[in-house]
């Protein structure tokens, strides 16, 4: 169990908090939390990485207490992507995607390598060399997507590794929505865990092992995309009334309106 | 812009260097060649009195004034390059967001209330006043910090209305202590609202470059955190990096090198500001390099600053803020203009 949540509850605003959240992330699983707009998913992300004090409840990491990391080694196998990011200063798209290996004491040509690895995976190694600042949106995605990578890239001995990712693909276009799912498969191949936040339920329901719907700073359910996605969850937590089809293409369960 | 290779960049400065503070100690109301400083620094035995003349000039006045604007220019250059990476802004300088102040505040403080202990010795009333400045200082960078900064980034409008404020206060606290002060501390507390060099003596060079060396030894160590630290705080932490323990030092350091830096030359403006900013134009933010540029670039700026106060109006002077300001003021707007958050009403 590479991330497991027991039994979490903390304080978001005066109106709301997360209650009693308990779930499993596992090595080589997506984990996928959808929910509408305010329903607790960042938060929940801010407290497992301990942006967000728990009021009660645990978070474990490789069995080990997350609080009780050494923040370094930690950081060698959590690569965290908040949803939104601000840099302001004239990087090259390399040295941002270099500074995901600050945790790590690889070599500067090992480093440069898996940097390299890193931006094709995104589809950015014609942006190498170009100023962060002025890229597009989708572009910007993209590279800090690729830094994230390039943090949990190799096989470390600290323990398994895990991807949190804050809503990755919102101002991407269909082909790299594509690719980020391809990412995801690329690294649970390798037995990475992965939790990620998603608004497009029907890219959820392709690249899940796992779904947690959050409503209202609880968990509304939880289990396999064919279980959860059902016309009476989307009508009790999304407020829609859409019909449940199977997906032609991929069998998975597929919401329309 | 095309960036250049850093390290034949710093090589490069390190060559201009030490020709710009040959001619400042050249240039003057008595013009000395360039080829005769170093015998003249040499030279103790003579008994000519134009060389007496010239080696008193050299070694007693002009000698520890440029080392003094050369160290006084590498920290304020570099606390302008920590602080931007702190505050994660390119308009955080010492003088604008009210660190300087803060410390010409805190030292006024010092020399009226303070003045008992002042007489007794110059080195011990120095090391008061430091004191005083750098506690000042010190309360102002935490908050204005306090005031700006979440852990989205930093509000440039609070930052620097926070600036304007302390400003405020500060001028407020130094009238008020002016009215109790006597005509020799007076004098004392004018000479910080200014920015000039022309207080140099040996004790005053060997106090900031005592104070450059701690910067320029501390600071490196910290320059990858610099750089995780303007992909966001959230992000720095995420890649294991010890946040709060990290802006605890970079806010004692610069607090530190800003309050003495006052103590010693008054308020300086636009240093910071100016020099990170064209630097990163030719080597780019990279803290690691940009850190050392800074040192070598600030030092040349404030020498050559101080050469052009100390002699376009001679036998008057100027004081070099007043320069360092009017090259300073036009950067600072071009970057406000420029500021993408100051644009993005969500950052207001």
């Amino acid at each position: 169990m590479t991330l497991k949540i027991h039994n979490v509850t903390a304080k978001i605003s005066s109106a709301i908090s997360l209650v009693d959240i308990a779930f499993e992330v596992e090595a080589g699983c997506v984990t996928v939390v959808i929910g509408p707009n305010g329903a607790g998913k960042t938060s929940l992300l801010r407290a497992i990485c301990s942006d967000l004090p728990l009021g009660d409840g645990v978070i474990t990491l490789n069995q080990k207490v997350i609080s009780q990391w050494d923040a370094q080694s930690k950081a060698t196998l959590l690569g965290i992507l908040p949803q939104r990011s601000s840099l302001e200063f004239p990087f090259t798209v390399e040295e941002v995607v270099t500074m995901g290996r600050i945790p790590h004491s690889t070599s500067n040509s090992q480093n440069r390598e898996i940097v390299n690895k890193a931006l094709a995976l995104v589809d950015c190694n014609h942006l190498i060399a170009r100023s962060f600042i002025n890229l597009s949106g989708g572009e910007k995605q993209r590279v800090q997507l690729a830094r994230v990578a390039a943090q949990v890239w190799d096989a470390v001995d600290a323990g398994d590794r895990c991807l949190i990712l804050d809503e990755p693909t919102v101002s991407l276009d269909l082909a790299h929505q594509e690719m980020v799912v391809r990412m995801f498969e690329f690294f649970a191949a390798q037995g990475v865990a992965i939790l990620v936040v998603l608004h497009d339920l029907n890219l959820a329901a392709k690249c899940a092992s796992q779904i947690l719907v959050l409503k209202n700073g609880r968990s509304a359910a939880l289990g396999k995309p064919e279980t959860v996605l059902t016309e009476e969850m989307l009508k009790d937590v999304f407020s829609i009334s859409a019909k449940v089809i199977s997906n032609p293409v991929n069998g998975k369960p597929m919401v329309v309106t | 812009m095309e960036r250049i290779n850093h390290r034949l960049f710093i090589f490069f400065l390190l060559c201009v260097l030490p020709l710009i503070m040959l001619v400042y100690l050249s240039v003057g109301p008595s013009w000395i060649p360039p080829w005769r400083i170093f015998s003249l620094l040499g030279d103790t035995g003579n008994v000519d009195s134009t060389v007496i003349r010239e080696a008193t000039i050299v070694s007693a006045i002009r000698l520890p004034r440029v080392l003094m604007a050369a160290f006084v220019g590498a920290c304020l250059a570099c606390c302008g390059a920590a602080m931007q990476g702190l505050f994660r802004n390119p308009l955080a300088d010492p003088s604008l967001i009210g660190v300087s102040s803060g410390a010409s505040a805190g030292a006024s403080f010092m020399i009226v209330f303070g003045a008992a202990w002042l007489d007794s010795s110059q080195v011990l009333g120095l090391s008061m006043v430091s004191v005083g400045a750098v506690a000042g200082a010190v309360v102002a960078v935490f908050l204005v910090y306090k005031l700006a900064t979440d852990s989205y980034g930093t509000s440039v409008i609070t930052m620097l209305l926070s600036g304007v404020a302390i400003s405020a206060v500060a001028s407020a606290m130094n009238s008020m202590f002016s009215y109790f002060a006597d005509s020799e501390m007076l004098r004392r507390i004018n000479v910080w609202e200014m920015g000039n060099l022309d207080g140099a003596n040996w004790e005053r060079v060997a106090l900031i470059a005592a104070v450059a060396g701690v910067l320029l030894w501390r600071l490196p160590s910290h320059a990858l955190a610099l750089n995780a630290f303007l992909l966001g705080e959230s992000e720095a932490r995420y890649l294991g990096i010890n946040v709060d323990w990290v802006k605890k030092e970079l806010v004692l350091l610069t607090a530190l090198a800003i309050g003495i830096s006052v103590v010693i030359s008054g308020n300086i403006a636009f240093v910071g500001l100016v020099v990170p900013h064209i630097l990163r134009g030719f080597i780019g933010p990279d803290h690691r390099y940009l850190l050392p540029s800074c040192a070598v670039a600030g030092a040349m700026l404030l020498i050559v600053a101080d050469l052009i106060a100390r002699t376009i109006i001679a036998p008057a002077e100027l004081p070099a803020g007043i320069l360092t300001s009017l090259v300073g003021a036009p950067v600072f707007f071009y970057l406000l203009v420029k500021s993408k958050s100051l644009n993005n009403p969500e950052r207001l």
